[in-house]
């Protein structure tokens, strides 16, 4: 954390729209390795959809997002899958496939892509469910969990090939405090223990802002304040300071776009 | 009036972008095929969702349907006193039409709205997108072995419709309304031709098949990814399926038998 | 693994009953069963008309088939046309001055070359010609005959 090295993920310059909508507007970040790395923002702003440009699912306008040195979106899809394999993805709902156990959910991905024995398979997937505390639920089928252990199915299924990132979409929302308290105290305690680096799309900013060691705020396409948790939460920017403190109204307004109410309420549809 | 025609325009070049995509996805799919012969279990897996689970409307429709043949064949034919005929009726009936087009209709009632209901909620779900994320190619790893049990389902589905059609037309015009059991299959055997109807109802089940199972991922990979969007895609596939098994059959039929 | 053994069968068993149901309409339903596969030797027949016959159609003695008609042309020489019989080659006691005749099965019904045994001793083999045939009955002509003497009747009743 003290010493800054080379960014892991280097976003330059980032252009992205769905149809006529604009959704990043000149966007530039970095993601430190190591670090667990917070992007934070009112639904809606395109968090998700970062995500889905980081891991080369979707392609930018213009601009280059670069990860561990290379551009994703110059990669051949074969070298876009071996990228992939050393990232992970945690989805907002956890994207486990419903017609399969956990277990095999977990050794999905062991078994599509390393080829190992089936023994072999079978420790390491126990050791995986063992780190997120579902060992004991390996023969559930995804329907049968509740939200917050989909969740963990799903980090322990993104750990399984050891990626050196973890990328993980909103994994506090909806989710009971107790459940919240594992997640952050398992997602922090990862980073630490296998040496990841983690982003963390959020916009619950307590818990974010707790496990967090950067954080980056963006609204309406473009980042607009970025820092350590501290500084942010004590910041003096109007932006920063509505969006982490909660506060109803002030530069995001409350108010979707619209005419004036009078000319709205006079006027015929 | 330039509305209309921007209108028209945009419609124009919504469809051709439909097809556009319904084909590069053909593509991928294709591609995918080769990598089944590696991994036989996922195929069985889905032959087994796609064929079997289909295989008692399919049965039972055919068994009605022949029956009805049968009945209303024999009080048409008997009028003419030609109802040793009736199993020519019967069967080239099914062979050449009813066997390929119906079950292709049951089929895309059955096994395609599930598959487009399937793919579009793993959409929905985020479950290709993971998939991608996991390094795995959801095209060639749940479309492809799909795409292809609906291919080897669909004519087997549709030989099992005929063959039973032709039993249930046998049980009643033969033991039932006594129609000669020696005429009955003698006259089919003399009128029905291996190559002209079986053969042309086997490749006729193998577009129809080709094409709806096509049409019922192409709905499901492109649903908009909420309940809703699902449900649409859904009726989509059956719509459409529907109207392309009747469509494609009247130009295979005027292809095979019009001379 | 059970499960998918129990999936690997029934796929199994779907698979099985296409197939049969396949060979079914191949043997029972088709012709597959009686199309004789080449064998069997051919006679030649000229008709000076031969109705709705087709290639395909049976060959018969005394009502039981005996063989196919395997092509037909037209002489134009002759203007007439000629048939080719391909007879199964276990029927070779058929007497070559046997007498070809082409019938309606019903009124309505498909057309066949029915065969009348003549009385020679020699019998028809490969690449024969049957000299003695009747063409089929037309039946707009046989209407019109009809319909023609009827008229006539009538007028020399007058
Ligand atoms: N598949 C899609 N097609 C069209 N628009 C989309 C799609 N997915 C997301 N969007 C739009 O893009 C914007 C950003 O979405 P998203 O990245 O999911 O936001 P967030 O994750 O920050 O809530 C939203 O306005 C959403 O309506
Ligand atoms: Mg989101």
């Amino acid at each position: 954390m003290t010493s800054v090295s080379k960014p892991l993920v280097k976003v330059r310059d980032l252009y992205f729209s769905r149809g006529d909508k604009a959704i990043f507007e000149g966007v530039d970040l970095d993601i430190y390795r190591g670090w667990i790395t917070a992007i934070m923002g009112p639904s809606g702003t395109g968090k998700t959809t970062l995500l889905k440009l980081i891991g080369g699912q979707l392609r930018p306008d213009s601009g280059t997002i670069e990860v561990d040195g290379v551009d994703v979106h110059r990669l051949g899809s074969g070298d876009l899958y071996r990228l992939r394999k050393r990232m992970g993805m945690l989805f907002q709902s956890g994207a486990l496939l419903t017609d399969i156990s956990v277990f095999d959910n977990v050794a999905y991905p062991l078994r599509e892509h390393t080829g190992l024995p089936e023994t072999m398979i079978r420790k390491l997937v126990l050791l995986k469910l063992e780190a997120v505390g579902l060992r004991g639920a390996r023969d559930l089928m995804p329907g049968e969990l509740s939200g917050g252990m989909a969740r963990r199915v799903a980090l322990a299924r993104a750990m399984a090939l050891d990626p050196m990132m973890i990328m993980y979409d909103e994994p506090f929302t909806g989710q009971d405090p107790i459940s919240l308290g594992v997640l952050v105290k398992l997602i922090s305690s990862l980073n630490d223990a296998s040496r990841l680096t983690s982003i963390i799309v959020s916009h619950d900013v307590e818990e974010t802002a707790q496990i967090a060691d950067y954080i980056y705020v963006i609204s309406r396409g473009k980042v607009v304040d970025q820092g350590m948790p501290d500084q942010m939460m004590n910041s003096d920017a109007p932006w920063t300071r509505q969006f982490m403190k909660g506060l109803p109204d002030g530069p995001a307004a409350f108010h979707y776009p619209a005419p004036e109410l009078e000319k709205d309420l006079m006027g015929r549809s | 009036m330039l509305d209309v025609l921007a209108r028209l325009g945009r419609i124009g070049i919504g469809i051709l972008g439909h097809i556009g995509r319904g084909h590069l996805l053909l593509l991928s799919i294709l591609g995918g095929i080769p990598l089944l012969a590696r991994r036989p279990r996922l195929l069985i897996a889905q032959i087994y969702a796609v064929g079997v689970l289909s295989m008692l409307i399919i049965a039972v429709s055919g068994t009605f349907v022949g029956m009805v043949l049968g009945l209303q064949g024999y009080y048409i034919l008997s009028q003419f006193g030609a109802e040793q005929t009736l199993g020519v009726m019967v069967a080239a009936s099914l062979v050449r039409e009813l066997g390929p087009v119906v079950a292709a209709l049951l089929f895309a009632g059955r096994a395609g709205s599930a598959l487009t209901a399937e793919i579009g909620l793993m959409g929905a779900t985020e479950q290709l997108s993971g998939l991608e994320m996991m390094a795995v190619n959801p095209i060639k790893r749940i479309l492809a072995p799909r795409f292809l049990a609906g291919v080897i389902s669909m004519p087997l589905l549709a030989a099992v419709f005929s063959a039973l059609g032709v039993m249930g037309g046998y049980f009643v015009g033969v033991g039932l309304l006594g129609v000669d059991d020696g005429a009955f299959w003698s006259q089919m055997q003399t009128k029905i031709d291996l190559h002209e109807d079986v053969y042309n109802g086997v490749i006729k089940s193998l577009v129809f098949g080709f094409v709806c199972t096509w049409i019922a991922l192409f709905q499901g990979y492109y649903a908009t990814p909420t309940s809703e969007g699902v449900s649409r895609a859904t009726t989509r596939t059956v719509v459409h399926s529907s109207l392309a098994v009747l469509g494609l059959d009247f130009i295979l039929t005027a292809l095979m038998f019009g001379d | 693994m059970s499960h998918s053994r129990s999936v690997e069968v029934m796929v199994g068993a779907f698979m099985a009953a296409g197939f049969v149901a396949l060979f079914f309409l191949a043997m029972q339903v088709s012709n597959l069963s009686t199309t004789s596969t080449g064998e069997g030797y051919l006679v030649a027949a000229r008709f000076d008309n031969i109705g709705s016959l087709k290639v395909r159609s049976p060959v018969t003695m005394a009502g039981v088939r005996v063989g196919r008609v395997s092509g037909i042309e037209y002489d134009s020489e002759t203007y007439e046309a000629v048939v080719n019989l391909r007879i199964e080659s276990r029927f070779d006691k058929i007497p070559d001055d046997s007498f070809a005749k082409i019938f309606t099965a019903g009124l309505l019904g498909e057309q066949y070359v029915g065969l009348d045994p003549g009385g020679s001793e020699e019998y028809l083999k490969g690449g024969d010609e049957i000299s003695l045939t009747q063409p089929a009955l037309v039946l707009e002509e046989i209407i019109g005959q009809f319909l023609f003497s009827k008229a006539q009747e009538d007028a020399t009743d007058e």
